[in-house]
């Protein structure tokens, strides 16, 4: 075990994957002679040589197409999306080729791929590049949706989505890659896809959380712990398929529960976890759901603004008081 | 504000019996409390000095609200007093408003709530912020609910779907709960405190068999559970659906009350003291009918049927405002002197307001008579959980036809309802015939 950033730990998953079989590759924008945007890919060109790690230009549509066939044909590709908010322009090709191929095909055609990049708010880069659209991949069935919040997590989870057969959307976050955790080194270290982790244990009030919310959770865990509530803090790591036993199994044992997410809250999903909660444990809620969402408007530029559209710790210890009946 | 009855939301603080700096002792009175039903005496719960009386006589308060403060002759009481002060407008004009469960426990708390708590109860009971919190109704959408809806909110009960399970699963009426949660909502922390001031779970027995043995005449009758047959769940799942939440029936007839008359005349004539009235006679003859059909002295408990060994008969009194069922335990076993003398002492006690809560609750059939406001004949309701409850007419001079004469004699009509639940059409009528028969011939009360 040793103590790497989150930017590091992803960069071990694809290092030790691609090393551990060849039909694994990368492509994407700046991730070979620039080593990636955010530096993901560091050193990968010079260890895998340029048949492996491959630059591609503005094109996200066509890559994105090119991926989808070397894993129709056999391949594993990941594909690396700058930032998520470039994805929306291959969204042809994630939805209506990647997730839908091994049903169309009837079984004939599996789509081994990756499809990962940050995604989610950064600093101050405004409307059009600081999105959360996990709830749009999320919605079609044939996607998995990972979002981890550790570099632990980030490396278990990177590692099981390469050598999952189904494509698969991993969204980081920007503002997570320098967040550092003990990592293993251990080259057979994978995490499941589709297991919840309970980050925090608690009896009085579950905080679902994801991504960049999970360590805000735990913060405000902290603080409500001093105010004399006990929170459990739920990260669903995945979010398709969503380990909705582990979350209903926390509400039944606290009866409130709080959803944070950095998204937009319409139709988002908090919506979903919500509404499966009410399904399956209307009778164990003492309280209604509460979601804390990001602000239902395009992100601001101006710095104050930014910090009020994305939801914090103060919201979230307001929104479990609320559930707890304090306020 | 302590919980003197068990609908009681509120009480009038009618005298205090202690003055500021007087000492007081574990269940010595406090204070005479007006609830709901009657005045009841607040007894203090542990030793000290009554420090501080926050409500004055007369002034009224919710559940669980502060009203005094007992502690040590020497305690600082500082933190308590400016908590209520910051609290106690909120509360004073608002008085339907739900109580605060924070304050139920801390009132007859014998020494000051110091203000850190463990962690482990600040969740059980709330912190004080609850109380000014809730007097600002200009805040959200969903505060705006405690402040507004005072008054018209007791009508449709708001709880958590987890409180609703919780009480349903330990047989608690939700509407004897007060809720603490927003506009009045019921929650877990008050069903929880319910079950555990109110001790072991009431009376539905799992298993259906449960037999509890009386100790002394004065006591609440014993009874025994008999489990509810396929049938008899038929019969009560598909008759509430017809009227109401108790399938009332009623069954009608008319007395001939002449002989009752001439007792009651004759043994008041021996002792003008007994001052036996026909109300009396009706009660007796009613008791010791329902020995005779144990199956009319019985209550749907939804998974028994709960027959009682004894008669103990709620007589319905009109008092101002309402009425009353204060009741005669035991009227089968008691004399018709001893009936007489309790009925008058109870229904004495009921138009002051002066009945415990063991006097009122707890009949296993009542008795309701508006002979004296002229009234022929009437049907009444039946007081849940109780299987029956006869209504009685006034007594009055007609013809009738006796060995084919018309004669005129002392008639009496009445009427009773049933829960068809428990008590089917014959069964009732049975029961009525044999009461018919008694206060016709009173002489089969000493056979």
């Amino acid at each position: 075990m040793a103590v790497v950033t989150m930017r590091e730990a992803l960069n071990q998953a694809l290092r030790e994957e691609m090393l551990r079989d060849e039909n694994v590759f990368l492509m994407g924008e700046e991730v070979a002679a620039y080593e990636g945007a955010y530096k993901v890919t560091k050193g990968l060109l010079a260890e895998l040589g340029d048949k492996r790690v491959i630059d591609t230009p503005i094109t996200e549509l066509g890559f994105a197409g090119l991926g989808v066939g070397a894993a129709m044909a056999g391949l594993r590709p990941i594909i690396e999306f700058m930032t998520f908010n470039f994805s929306i322009l291959a969204t042809d090709q994630i939805i209506n080729s990647a997730a839908k191929m091994l049903y169309m095909s009837g079984g004939q055609f599996k789509v081994p791929i990756v499809f990962r990049g940050p995604s989610g708010s950064a600093f101050q880069v405004s409307s059009q590049h600081s999105q959360a659209i996990e709830s749009w991949f999320s919605y079609f069935p044939g996607l998995k949706v990972v979002m981890p919040s550790t570099p632990a997590d980030a490396k278990g989870l990177l590692k099981s989505a390469i050598r999952d057969d189904d494509p698969v959307i991993f969204m980081e976050q920007e503002r997570m890659y320098g967040n550092k955790g003990e990592v293993s080194d251990d080259v057979e270290f994978t995490i499941p896809l589709g297991v919840a982790d309970i980050k925090r244990e608690g009896t009085d009030a579950t905080i679902v959380a994801r991504s960049l919310m999970v360590p805000m959770a735990l913060k405000a865990a902290d603080v409500l712990e001093q105010q004399g509530v006990s929170c459990e803090v739920i990260d669903p790591r995945t979010i398709r398929p969503l380990d909705i036993e582990t979350i209903l199994k926390s509400v039944k044992k606290t009866n409130r529960v709080v959803i944070a997410e950095e998204s937009h809250p319409y139709f988002g999903v908090s919506a979903e976890i919500g509404s499966q909660i009410m399904e399956r444990a209307f009778d164990y809620l003492d309280a209604s759901v509460r979601r804390v969402s990001g602000a239902d408007v395009p992100m601001p530029y101006a710095k104050n603004l930014e910090e009020l559209a994305i939801p914090g710790v103060d919201q979230i210890v307001a929104a479990v008081r609320e559930v707890a009946y304090l306020d | 504000m302590p919980k003197l009855s068990p609908t009681m939301e509120e009480g009038q603080l009618s005298r205090w019996l202690k003055k500021e700096g007087d000492k007081v002792s574990m269940g010595e009175p406090l204070a005479e409390i007006d609830t709901d039903k009657a005045t009841m005496e607040m007894q203090a719960l542990g030793n000290g000095v009554l420090r501080k009386i926050l409500i004055q006589d007369g002034e009224s308060a919710p559940l669980g609200q502060l009203i005094a403060i007992i502690g040590e002759p020497d305690e600082d009481i500082s933190s308590l007093l400016s908590q209520t002060e910051t609290a106690q407008p909120a509360k004073a004009s608002t008085p339907d408003k739900a109580p605060t469960q924070e304050e139920t426990q801390a009132a007859p708390s014998p020494e000051p709530r110091a203000e850190s708590k463990p962690k482990d109860e600040a969740l059980a009971e709330g912190p004080p912020r609850d109380e000014t919190n809730a007097g600002d109704s200009g805040g959200k959408g969903d505060k705006a609910g405690s402040a507004g809806g005072n008054g018209t909110q007791r009508a449709r009960l708001i709880v958590s779907p987890l409180a609703a399970r919780m009480a349903a699963e330990s047989g608690i009426d939700l509407r004897s709960v007060s809720g603490s949660g927003p506009g009045g909502r019921i929650i877990k922390r008050d069903v929880l405190d319910l079950v555990a001031g109110k001790g072991p779970a009431p009376a539905t027995a799992e298993d259906g068999q449960r037999t509890v043995v009386q100790q002394s005449p004065a006591e609440p009758s014993a009874f025994r559970d008999a489990p509810v047959s396929e049938m008899r769940r038929t019969i009560a799942k598909r008759l509430v659906t017809s009227l109401g939440p108790i399938p009332h029936f009623f069954l009608t007839t008319e007395i001939e009350m002449d002989r009752a008359a001439e007792m009651r005349a004759g043994i008041n004539a021996l002792d003008p003291e007994l001052k036996i009235s026909i109300n009396d006679i009706i009660i007796k003859v009613a008791a010791a009918a329902l020995r005779q059909h144990p199956q009319v002295n019985a209550s749907f408990q939804d998974k028994v049927v709960r027959y009682y060994e004894h008669a103990d008969i709620g007589v319905a009194v009109a008092i101002e405002d309402g009425l009353i069922t204060p009741i005669v335990r035991s009227a089968d076993q008691k004399s018709l002197s001893q009936i007489a003398s309790e009925i008058r002492d109870l229904s004495g006690r009921a138009r002051n307001r002066k009945l415990r809560p063991e006097e009122f609750i707890g009949a296993t059939f009542s008795v309701s008579n508006l002979g004296m406001f002229g009234i022929d004949e009437f049907t009444a309701v039946i007081n849940p959980p109780e299987g029956a409850i006869l209504a009685i007419g006034a007594m009055a001079p007609k013809p009738v036809v006796r060995e084919n004469e018309i004669v005129v004699r002392q008639m009496m009509r009445v009427t009773m309802s049933c829960d068809h639940r428990v008590i089917d059409g014959a069964t009732g009528a049975k029961f009525l015939q044999t009461f018919k028969k008694i206060l016709e011939n009173p002489l089969f009360l000493v056979v």
